[in-house]
């Protein structure tokens, strides 16, 4: 069963509103708009605005010159997406799979589920009903395979149903190209080749049409292959929808309290439940709300986020502990729900007799989740490795327990500094020749002898990202009078066109 | 005050510890390689070098070398290690850079950048209970409030309590109260010319004092990591000391030598 909300933005607006169809606001003209480079486009018209001549994909001024009274809103295609994805956990109700169709379309595999409807007519009736009492304006189909279901909801007659024994190219041959859910440069192409019907396809040889459409990648370009899937020749395989409910657990307190003793017990309790409901799913949380609710209405939450599935309920205790001393309890907490939005499976693992009395310590993950919390996520992190030639971009940062990426082998001939300065810092050298060895620099107030120096190691702006006024650096490794080692560069080289004189940078100290 | 009893049998000594008459020279020597068991190393060394970051490194290399590795085991040691800045020696001497580590290194930084003294501090000893880590480096600019004897003692206790070492670099700092057990100061020493280019630097040398230990005599070494193994050899210019300043606290000098 293949459903189309028709307008599915414009009623998700209209029951946000609350209004009825044709009433209040509804009454006058109004668009969605959203913003593109060429300024703001309709995404959807209310049907007094599609009267006044505003269609989807117009212009916002062409529309106002058409209509000078049209009202608008902002589109807010998340929420339309959203609200699809509830749709169709909702319409598995006529069917045990349902599958997105974005951007405003449902499928529903009803294999061998009509009889309990009472047949494929009622069937469709009762969803056409549902979605109407629901105040959203669908057009819906029944037929064999998902194509066919889905050229007849948005191109066939009203409630139009295929039964297995038909011949479906008899109800869809006179269906337009667009029925094959084909790409605008397809369809485009097939009307200028005079194919208009899916009759005129379906009547043609298929080797002709196999030589002109070639890509068999992607089966929105090919008629071929969107025909045969149609037809049932090919298999379509549907991505479903599968609800997810996150392990919830909740206290609701018989008096509202308001000591910080007593939300550590609680929370204590909730940890431990949690603990026990996530250890029968064989689960882990990564990601953790705690959220109180006061008498007033008023809701304070706290998220925790772990580096590694856990559900010790002491861990999580110790973790939501700091989290809780700016909780504004008020006039009290009457309800606290800790929910797992994130979790990871996690295995039981074997208790460890002996061992666990001398290994004493905490656990890696452990460690992170505490300095974490403390010190927050951008604090606790570890290198890795970037290709990229320049320094400071031959490393980036991620969270501490996370995969190392596969990365090539640095080169072994490079020398590279033990530590580099997060902003290169600005030094005054005296040199030899303009592009010779540096011979002495100053760095914050002190005089540096440079007493060995090493290079020059060009390396070039990467071109490819920067302006083309970017300087080269002339990388040197020295070492002074007294043994210390640094990695200073020139930016730039005398005349090369990208500014005055060149500067010195002090970038990187060697152990 | 009643005299305390004199420890007679060397077996209830820590490895090294010599008490009683000729002491001193009967106090072995420190060297690179030794199994120092020490828990809690301190280096005092200038943010305007990275030699405190590199020796400590040596050092903690060194030590993973030298320890008995675990029978049981069949996976070589991949354990991650700690590396805790506040923000002024972050601000003052860089934040560590991947392709400069030690290669066996590398791959086994965790790097905390704290914003206070305090949270590095949390951040040391959080890091030092943590069993699955190899030591801990912190680096710590100056003499902050925080970092004050019963600070640096609670790290000590953390540190060998759990079998984490600790190797805590002072930049900049006044050698203050502290209860680490060795206690270096390091400075960056002339290379020795390389094989190809003797204009050029090269391999790392540190000149590093010991002037403080539990167990071991004060000295003065160049040290060098030459890829296997930690290499040292006697200063050459070492010299006399100078009692002339004075002394405004008691600090780490020792008292015995006046």
């Amino acid at each position: 069963m293949a459903i189309w909300c028709t307008g599915l933005a414009i009623d998700r607006w209209r029951l946000s509103e609350g209004l009825a169809r044709g009433q209040g606001a509804d009454a006058e003209p109004l668009a969605l708009i959203e913003d593109t480079a060429h300024g703001p486009r309709i995404a959807a018209a209310n049907h007094a605005a599609q009267v006044a001549g505003a269609v989807p994909a117009m212009r916002l001024a062409d529309a106002r010159t058409l209509c000078p009274a049209l009202g608008v809103r902002p589109a807010d295609p998340a929420g339309d997406l959203a609200l699809l994805e509830n749709l169709a956990l909702w319409s598995q109700r006529w069917g045990p799979w349902s599958a997105l169709d974005p951007p405003d379309g449902l499928l529903i595999d009803t294999t061998g589920v009509a009889h309990l409807f009472g047949g494929e007519r009622t069937l469709l009736a009762d969803a056409i009903n549902a979605f109407t009492r629901r105040g959203l304006g669908i057009r819906a189909a029944l037929a064999p395979t998902a194509g066919a279901a889905w050229a007849l909801a948005h191109f066939g007659p009203e409630a139009a149903i295929i039964a297995p024994g038909d011949d479906p190219m008899v109800r869809l041959g006179g269906l337009p190209a667009a029925a094959l859910r084909l790409d605008d440069d397809v369809i485009l192409l097939l009307r200028r080749l005079g194919l208009k019907r899916l009759g005129d396809l379906h009547g043609l040889a298929r080797d002709a049409l196999a030589r002109r459409f070639r890509n068999r990648r992607s089966a929105a370009s090919n008629p071929l292959l969107r025909l045969d899937q149609l037809l049932g020749r090919l298999p379509e395989p549907l991505l479903p929808v599968i609800s997810v409910t996150a392990p919830l657990v909740q206290r609701r307190l018989m008096e509202p309290i308001r000591h910080r003793t007593l939300l550590d017990q609680v929370v204590a309790d909730l940890a431990e439940d949690m603990a026990r409901l996530l250890e029968a799913l064989g689960q882990g949380a990564r990601r953790l709300e705690l959220g109180m609710w006061k008498v007033d209405g008023d809701v304070a939450i706290r998220r925790l986020e772990m580096a590694a599935a856990t559900r010790d309920p002491a861990h999580l205790c110790r973790l939501f502990a700091t989290r809780l001393d700016d909780v504004d309890a008020g006039f009290g907490i009457e309800l606290v729900r800790l929910r797992a939005s994130w979790t990871e499976p996690l295995a039981l693992a074997q208790a460890q007799l002996d061992a666990a009395a001398e290994r004493h310590g905490t656990s890696l993950a452990a460690c992170v989740d505490r300095l974490t919390v403390r010190l927050g996520p951008e604090a606790v992190r570890r290198p890795i490795a970037h290709a990229s030639h320049l320094p400071e971009r031959a490393q980036r940062w991620q969270p501490p327990l996370i995969d190392l990426p596969s990365s090539q082998e640095e080169f072994a001939f490079h020398h590279r500094p033990l530590k580099i300065l997060d902003k290169p810092e600005s030094v005054a050298v005296i040199y030899e020749t303009p592009d010779g060895l540096p011979r002495r620099f100053r760095w914050r107030g002190e005089v540096h002898e440079i007493a060995r120096a090493e290079g020059p190691e060009r390396i070039a702006p990467e071109w490819w990202r920067e302006r083309s006024t970017v300087r080269l650096r002339d990388y040197y490794r020295i070492e002074d009078a007294a043994g210390r080692r640094y990695w200073i560069y020139r930016h730039g080289v005398i005349g090369d066109g990208r500014g005055g004189a060149p500067e010195w940078f002090i970038q990187g100290l060697f152990a | 005050m009643p005299e305390p009893a004199p420890i007679t049998d060397p077996a209830d000594l820590m490895p090294g510890l010599i008490r009683g008459i000729g002491a001193s020279e009967r106090t072995p020597h420190w060297r690179p390689g030794l199994a120092t068991g020490c828990a809690q190393s301190e280096m005092f060394a200038s943010a305007r070098e990275a030699s405190g970051a590199g020796l400590a490194l040596a050092l903690a290399q060194d030590a993973l070398r030298m320890a008995a590795p675990d029978p049981t085991a069949d996976t070589p040691d991949h354990r991650p290690f700690l590396w805790v800045q506040d923000k002024a020696a972050l601000r003052l001497s860089g934040r560590p850079y991947l392709p400069g580590l030690p290669a066996e290194l590398r791959h086994r930084l965790i790097h905390v950048a704290a914003t206070t003294p305090e949270d590095a501090l949390f951040a040391l000893e959080e890091g030092l209970r943590c069993r699955d880590l190899a030591f801990v480096i912190g680096e710590i600019a100056g003499n902050p409030r925080a970092l004050d004897f019963t600070a640096s003692r609670r790290l000590g206790l953390a540190a060998e309590k759990h079998g984490v070492p600790l190797w805590l670099i002072r930049l900049d700092a006044r050698h203050d109260l502290g209860a680490a057990r060795m206690r270096w100061r390091v400075e960056a020493a002339p290379s020795p010319p390389p094989r190809w280019n003797a204009h050029a630097p090269g391999a790392t040398t540190w000149a590093a004092e010991l002037f403080r230990a539990h167990t071991y005599q004060p000295g003065k070494w160049i040290l060098r990591d030459d890829g296997l193994a930690l290499v040292a050899q006697p200063y050459a210019n070492a010299s006399p000391p100078d009692h002339g300043d004075l002394v405004h606290g008691a600090g780490d000098r020792s008292l015995a030598a006046f």
